[in-house]
């Protein structure tokens, strides 16, 4: 049943015209989702957040905040595809007696279909107060309200917070504004390229890069919860996966081993490491706990058995293997058994991801080109969501409705991150400082 | 194919006298990693050589009997190239490898790495794993001719190390191989 309909104040009068991107389309629906895809461009207008007094703060003062704010929500909004907000550059300021008190007939004029207000204020220089407010213009009533208390330097992430809220509310899918991405920084000739972990927020601000670039980093994993980082370093010269301690700087060996270790994954709960291991040029997945303690061997077929996604439930792993003679997608139970192929539509498939809902499996398929497509966990409706030269390595976002990829230029060998949400539309890259690898996408921060 | 791998492999003699002119450094061997790496920072491997207490290191005249300026120049190839996503020794690679043994049984002491390679046109954990389905083909080959395993190492650089920078099928060619370092 679609999350949307039930909420009939929404769909009574903006809504009743732009049916539903996703919920209403599973994957077997997938040219509804693409058409539909196309149709959201519900008005939203978005004044910068009033105060109540213009303080100063750790960060901006509040009523600078409450304008940024604004902005950084029309910016979510509007890089969605979904929407088209119509944020505080565009539409009139607010009174802070407005926020609860909205003049509907006003924002008619301006045929804004839904009106998002807030308020940002300060009781004391280090910390905030934001109230997000959503209203239907239309019939004129609430959708919703949510307050955050964040540090006044985290003002990004109440913003964020509201465009979950805001997203939410009107798609009826889950949030995925607020959270992180790691990635692999990029720069030098393509040669002697100087790779370094780096993480940002989802929108690309934020930006910190964690190593010196002295040696290789490659592939990294954020845990669950965000304190850790999961990647492949060539520190010590040999590829080796390390579990890096975003708050301390240090790190370890994931396991002790004179074999090459690489491809790290996380289990959904943050238990358990998912790794490959090459012994005498014969690759295998093996999981271990994420404290230490005894590899546990999962695959044994000859050849290339590689990479590797839990589902939600951590009860199944969709890993890739060359077992058939050619990379392909199979699926396993999370202690090896059952293992079985789930792609059949030609051409080679690599890189697996799990979908955080459970309903899809992202996967580069590569014939000629590498495209990033997605496919039923059993197998089957497949569908390619771009058509570059090279993309690969797809990570979804938080709420499995966008994927990110990474795309390689031709020739220089240039790489930057985009995105693409799962119908294929609103394909965009994302700002990053230079070029960037190998993204991954985290979970809704806790 | 035939005729565009023997160019390759020409093309690839000529690249491989300018990588001994230019001193390609063979990555050391390391113990593993500590525990913890200090300040996290990754750049430990920076000043690291193993070899430097070793008696009689570096009395060796650069480029001389048993140094890998020599190995370059005295063996018929220091890598051999594989097909897209194969990892055979053919007959050709096989004369390479002959060729590395010989000099090899000359300077007994002297270790190697073998550096797997693939191209850029595969996804990165796959290369990672292809490149070391090449280097342990390559070692195999050696060990099967009488070279002791533990004289031989191997390390895949995946797709990271590309040599030919093109993106056209000679290039990726240039890039499947198997390269050995000597290290002493």
């Amino acid at each position: 049943m679609n999350h949307f309909i039930r909420s009939t104040a929404i769909a009574a009068s903006f809504l009743a015209s732009t049916a539903f991107a996703f919920s209403a389309a599973s994957a077997q629906q997938s040219e509804d989702i693409v058409a539909d895809a196309q149709q959201l461009d519900t008005i939203i207008a978005i004044p910068g957040f009033a105060t109540d007094a213009d303080r100063p703060t750790d960060a901006y003062s509040t009523a600078d905040l409450g304008r940024r704010i604004g902005e950084v929500i029309t910016a979510d909004l509007r890089n969605n595809g979904l929407f088209t907000p119509r944020g505080p550059d565009q539409v009139r300021a607010i009174q802070y007696g407005e926020v609860t008190a909205p003049q509907f007939p006003g924002w008619k004029t301006i045929n804004a279909e839904v009106l998002v207000q807030g308020f940002v204020r300060a009781a004391s220089p280090n910390e905030i107060t934001v109230g997000c407010y959503l209203y239907d213009v239309g019939l004129g009533s609430e959708l919703s309200r949510q307050g955050y208390v964040v540090p006044a330097r985290d003002w990004r992430r109440a913003a964020h917070k509201c465009s979950d809220i805001i997203y939410s509310r009107l798609t009826g899918e889950q949030p995925f504004f607020d959270s992180r991405i790691a990635y692999i920084a990029e720069s030098g000739p393509k040669n002697n390229r100087r790779k370094q972990l780096a993480i940002m927020d989802s929108d690309g601000a934020n930006h910190r890069i964690l190593t010196s670039g002295g040696a290789t980093a490659l592939t990294p994993r954020f845990s669950p919860n965000y304190q850790s980082i999961l990647y492949l370093s060539y520190v010590d010269g040999n590829p080796r996966i390390y579990i890096y301690d975003i708050g301390t700087g240090r790190q370890r060996l994931v396991t002790q081993s004179s074999n090459a270790t690489f491809a790290p994954r996380w289990s959904p709960d943050g238990q358990t490491i998912l790794y490959s291991m090459a012994v005498g040029g014969n690759t295998d997945v093996y999981k271990i706990s994420a404290n230490g303690g005894t590899p546990v061997r999962l695959t044994n077929a000859p050849g290339i058995d590689v990479g590797g996604s839990f589902s939600p439930d951590g009860k199944q792993i969709v890993f890739e293997s060359d077992r058939s003679g050619s990379q392909q997608i199979y699926t396993m139970n999370a202690d090896g058994s059952n293992q079985k192929r789930i792609s059949f539509g030609g051409g080679r498939y690599a890189t697996p991801e799990w979908s955080p809902r459970g309903d899809l499996i992202a996967f580069t398929k590569i014939a000629g080109n590498l495209r990033i497509g997605v496919m039923r966990p059993g197998g089957g409706s497949e569908r390619l969501l771009t058509d570059s030269w090279q993309d690969e390595a797809p990570t979804w976002a938080p709420n499995g409705r966008v994927i990110q990829f990474f795309r390689t230029a031709q020739g220089s060998g240039d790489a930057s991150i985009w995105q693409v949400d799962v119908a294929g539309a609103n394909e965009r890259r994302l700002p990053t400082p230079g070029y960037g690898s190998d993204p991954a996408w985290g979970p809704i921060r806790p | 194919m035939t005729t565009n791998r023997t160019k390759f492999l020409l093309l690839a003699a000529a690249g491989t006298l300018a990588l001994g002119a230019c001193g390609k450094k063979a990555p050391p061997e390391l113990p593993p990693a500590p525990l913890n790496q200090g300040n996290g920072y990754d750049d430990g491997s920076q000043s690291y050589d193993p070899n430097a207490n070793q008696p009689g290191y570096g009395s060796n005249v650069p480029g001389g009997p048993g140094s890998q300026e020599d190995f370059v120049r005295s063996v018929s190839g220091d890598r051999v190239f594989f097909d897209t996503d194969e990892y055979n020794i053919d007959s050709q690679d096989a004369a390479t490898l002959q060729s590395q043994v010989q000099w090899l049984q000359r300077y007994p002491n002297t270790t190697v790495v073998v550096e797997g390679h693939a191209d850029e046109r595969g996804t990165r954990d796959y290369n990672l794993a292809l490149g070391e389905r090449r280097a342990t083909a390559a070692a195999n080959y050696l060990a099967s001719l009488g070279v002791a395993r533990n004289r031989i190492r191997t390390i895949s650089y995946g797709k990271e190390r590309p040599e030919a920078l093109g993106s056209d099928p000679q290039a990726w060619a240039q890039n499947r191989r198997a390269v050995t370092v000597t290290v002493r």
